[in-house]
């Protein structure tokens, strides 16, 4: 958004626009499409500009269209555009489509095999002779259609001045070196290039130039941030049942793991990973681990979390120590399996029945979901309760420029564990254990772990009524004290969660409430309300649930809050509303839930409408 | 004097919460032989941990073995959450303790997963053919015609959990009957030496919503129709082996465990391989036929590894292992880092 309109005037009269515009490819999905998106995306990263991908697929194997939008930006605004101003057509069942796409004066650059049914006069296009260079290649004919798609990624590379090295080093990570795959796909780029520079004539203002803006830097998904965040968190016990978005989470775990996590005394594993039946399954498995000692999680989405209802419950009243991260995806139902949304807030926040709170993290990017998941292994182990990690389908499985991941410094939180030892000294010093006492006043008990041999160390562990002590109880009064705890363990034990990021500008009077992957187009929205608008603001990123003093700060200092959120009922803005009623009229709700990742010209649109 | 077992014990050490279930209820006999088998082999009870769903059933552990953990967790998830917590500590030895609702409808699929992982835990049904907690409703095992007076007339097919339990290649199956505590006791402390799952079905009379005389699950009927594949005995590790004088040749078979233990069985049915799976699926197919209630070991594979085995998990407690053994060094990040495509 950062672009102006471009106009459709001859090329001579336009002036060049580089490192800002996005390329969007319409592909049929199978046919491999993703291999070439991903070394355009890694070879502009690569030439030191910064790029985000977002990968827009349907639920299914193959056949139906998808698309791929890379955003190139020299200043770092890298949410998701509306605005194409290069499309690839590849799919004969959306060249219309794509066509309309094409913002006026931009590119429509498609297969030679595609009819679109009428052409555009403010759009400059380019023929790819796709299946004829794919042939000529020498690619097996069943590695054509995969490779067909290298065409394109020549093509550009011509067109826009991407370096074809950066392009090669991008196939060779890909790859992982194998040579005849490299040289293939590679031979492929190489032609279309020729070709390119051979028979097209630059008639459009678009090209890229090497910057320096992604040096330290790399490029990674949030799934894998999370997996091995949790494998340098000392997870031990990992329960799941495949499901997009969150299945990379699972597998990235179990590629990593073997390497990362073989004991140096025995080699053995020091860790489980068990595919289970269902989510039911997964979740009580992961109860029951965490319940004796292991640093325990499982990892799904929106409809898992529905099935797990139940046994949230129990680990809410039984404190058990658990996390479940939850990539979000769009709902109810089975609804848009493979899209994002942030629709699982107000759910999560009071998940199974009676009455429950939970805490929820916020990642909004990869490297702040790798400590996320460390921490929170530590904070259910600290606070003795579940903890889900909320990841979305936009962060969980695109790629996103982050930092190199920081290594956790501080030790392992393992909460008020106690092992033999621990008790002997209790029973010296006089002092009574029982399972569910608030000795500490934090409203956190001490426990034991099976396998604790130490007299009077068992206990019986139930998801009915008990006592301090653990035995059963229907006594109201006993019902009411261990409850009123628990909401005392919630309120005191928000110190172990991510404040939220408060970024200020002078003189703001407006305020924003965002979290996760909106962060990016709040980011961008902001900038041009200053720029454009002259309207300062101040925003406050939310990292957790329950909410900091901080957040009712912000509430307090600003007359207006926009609550910016990736769902159709601004759930956030709810649970603001209930725990701050005497500030509700501040919150106001701007949300949207059409899948796709927030832009930040929406964004703006609700900023300006309330200002 | 109390008696005292090897390890200073006596039967008390090995109770619970006195019991509020039914007066004559199967399951309080399954409890008697449970801590029965665990004080004769000398089982210290903080080794054992016990689990349960939802459930007249499930309710049992608190009548036992109070000096050792428990969960009771949800309806039917008593698997899963079984196996998250023994994979912590492997030198624990878990009891399951289901019923035909908790195993044979809500909670069926955890059933065949935790069978199919060969998941170390003596896994027991006390099956009575009835929902007892919620007051007398059919259950999947429950007997096409049964009678209940809130719910007139079953019209389904039983499940049968021996069948189910060898159709996902159990590797350790036995039936047997509250009614018989000498064989329960026994199958018991072979299940507890057993290195997977065993399943062990046990019809457990309902004394309150199905025992009347004509029922598979009361003990009339079972009294009268029980026909025991073979007498059975457990012979720890340690001990050795003696036969009955004056018993022939083939009328004797002995299993040994992977620990150096050995199930004897007596009086062999001389047709019947315990070890042949379609043997027993043929066997328990016949006993329907004729209306007869088997019992006895019907399956068993001692060498099948299990889950700990198949996670390749190291033998101490991982619920024990330091953080240095848990948290992968800086350089390991390092590499990682590395690793990844950067700029």
């Amino acid at each position: 958004m950062s672009q102006p309109m471009p106009s459709s005037a001859p090329v001579a009269e336009r002036p060049a626009v580089v490192n800002d515009f996005s390329i969007t490819v319409g592909t049929i999905n199978g046919t491999g499409s993703q291999t070439s998106n991903l070394t355009l995306l890694r070879a502009l990263f690569k030439m030191g500009i910064p790029v985000s991908g977002k990968n827009l697929f349907p639920s299914n194997i193959q056949g139906l269209p998808t698309w791929y939008t890379i955003r190139i930006n020299k200043d770092g605004f890298l949410a998701r555009r509306d605005e194409h101003e290069i499309v690839v057509a590849m799919n004969p069942a959306t060249a219309d489509e794509d066509l309309a796409k094409v913002v006026p004066g931009g590119v429509y650059l498609y297969a030679d095999h595609l009819r679109p049914r009428e052409m555009r006069e403010d759009v400059v296009y380019y023929k790819m002779p796709v299946r004829k260079l794919a042939r000529e290649s020498g690619a097996p004919p069943k590695l054509r259609d995969y490779v067909a798609n290298m065409v394109y990624v020549g093509v550009l590379a011509w067109l826009l001045g991407i370096d074809l090295d950066a392009i090669h080093a991008a196939l060779a990570y890909h790859f992982h070196g194998k040579a005849s795959a490299v040289d293939l796909n590679y031979k492929v780029v190489q032609m279309a290039y020729d070709w390119a520079a051979e028979n097209l004539e630059k008639q459009d203002p678009y090209r890229v130039e090497p910057m320096d803006q992604t040096r330290g830097l790399m490029l990674t998904d949030g799934n894998t941030a999370i997996a091995l965040g949790s494998l340098f968190g000392g997870l031990q016990f990992l329960s799941w049942y495949p499901i997009t978005p969150a299945s990379s989470v699972a597998e990235t775990i179990n590629e990593y793991g073997p390497r990362l996590r073989r004991d140096p005394v025995t080699g053995h594993k020091t860790y489980a990973i068990i595919q289970a039946e269902d989510e039911l399954a997964a979740i009580n498995m992961a109860i029951g681990a965490g319940w004796a000692g292991l640093r325990a999680m499982t990892s799904t989405s929106g409809p898992g979390i529905s099935l797990m209802s139940e046994a949230v419950g129990l680990a809410y009243y039984a404190e058990v120590p658990v996390v479940v991260v939850n990539v979000q995806r769009v709902g109810p139902s089975t609804g848009l399996p493979t899209r994002t949304q942030q629709g699982d807030i107000t759910f999560t926040r009071f998940l199974s029945h009676g009455d429950t709170e939970h805490i929820m993290l916020f990642p909004a990017e990869p490297n702040e979901a790798f400590e996320f998941a460390w921490r929170a292994l530590d904070i259910a182990e600290r606070l003795q309760t579940i903890v889900f990690l909320m990841s979305d389908l936009d962060l969980g499985m695109n790629h996103w420029m982050t930092k190199p991941f920081q290594y956790p410094d501080q030790p392992l939180d393992r909460g008020k564990v106690l092992w033999e030892e621990d008790l002997k000294k209790w029973a010296e010093e006089g002092r009574r254990w029982c399972r569910y006492e608030d000795v500490d006043g934090d409203g956190i008990p001490y426990r034991t772990v099976m396998g604790n041999r130490y007299p009077g160390a068992a206990y019986f562990t139930r998801g009915t009524g008990h006592d301090e002590c653990a035995r059963y109880s229907e006594d109201p009064d006993v019902w009411v004290r261990m409850t009123m705890r628990l909401k005392k363990k919630y309120r005191e034990g928000r110190k172990y969660l991510p404040k939220p990021v408060v970024e200020t500008m002078d003189g703001a009077k407006l305020g924003i409430l965002a979290y996760g992957t909106t962060d990016p187009a709040v980011q961008e929205a902001r900038h041009f309300l200053l720029r454009d608008h002259g309207i300062p603001s101040d925003y406050l990123r939310l990292r957790a649930i329950p909410f900091h003093d901080e957040v009712k700060e912000f509430l307090e200092k600003h007359d207006k809050v926009v609550v910016v959120e990736a769902n159709r009922d601004g759930q956030v803005a709810q649970l603001l509303r209930m725990e701050y009623p005497e500030l509700a009229t501040r919150v106001i709700s701007h949300s949207r839930s059409d899948g796709l990742p927030l832009t930040a010209r929406f964004v703006l649109e609700g900023l300006l409408a309330h200002v | 004097m109390p008696a005292v077992n090897a390890i200073g014990l006596t039967k008390a050490d090995y109770k619970g919460a006195p019991s509020t279930l039914c007066q004559g209820c199967g399951h309080n006999s399954i409890l008697s032989q449970i801590i029965a088998a665990l004080f004769e082999m000398s089982v210290r009870p903080e080794d054992v941990a016990k689990f349960s769903g939802i459930g007249c059933s499930s309710k049992a552990p608190t009548y036992m073995l109070s000096r050792s953990f428990g969960f009771n967790g949800l309806h039917g998830r008593m698997p899963a959450l079984a196996t998250g917590a023994l994979i912590a500590d492997r030198t624990i030895k878990g009891i399951g303790m289901s019923g035909d609702g908790d195993t044979a409808s809500i909670g069926m699929g955890h059933f065949k997963h935790i069978i199919r992982r060969n998941m170390p835990l003596v896994y027991i049904v006390a099956n009575n053919g009835v929902y007892g907690l919620t007051k007398g409703q059919f259950s999947a095992t429950a007997d096409k015609g049964l009678r209940l007076k809130r719910q007139g007339e079953n019209p389904f097919m039983p499940i049968d959990i021996c069948m189910e339990a060898l159709a996902s290649n159990a590797t350790f199956v036995a039936r047997t009957f509250a009614g018989d505590p000498k064989q329960v006791k026994a199958l018991l402390k072979a299940a507890f030496h057993h290195k997977g799952l065993a399943v062990i079905d046990i019809i457990s009379p309902c004394v309150t919503f199905n025992n009347r005389p004509d029922s598979r699950y009361s003990y009339t009927w079972a009294k009268k129709h029980e026909i025991p594949l073979h007498q059975i005995d457990f012979v720890p590790p340690e001990k050795e082996i003696w036969l009955d004088k004056g018993m022939e040749p083939g009328e004797i078979r002995d299993i040994r465990l992977h620990d150096g233990s050995v199930v004897v069985l007596k009086q062999v049915d001389k047709d019947y391989d315990p070890t042949d799976r379609f043997g027993a699926i043929k066997a328990i197919e016949e006993s329907y036929k004729q209306n007869v209630l088997l019992t006895g070991l019907l399956y068993i594979d001692p060498e099948a590894p299990n889950l700990f085995e198949i996670l390749d998990l190291p033998e101490e407690p991982l619920n024990r292992l330091t953080e240095d053994r848990i948290k992968p060094g800086r350089e390991m990040l390092d590499q990682i880092n590395a690793e990844m495509f950067a700029a």
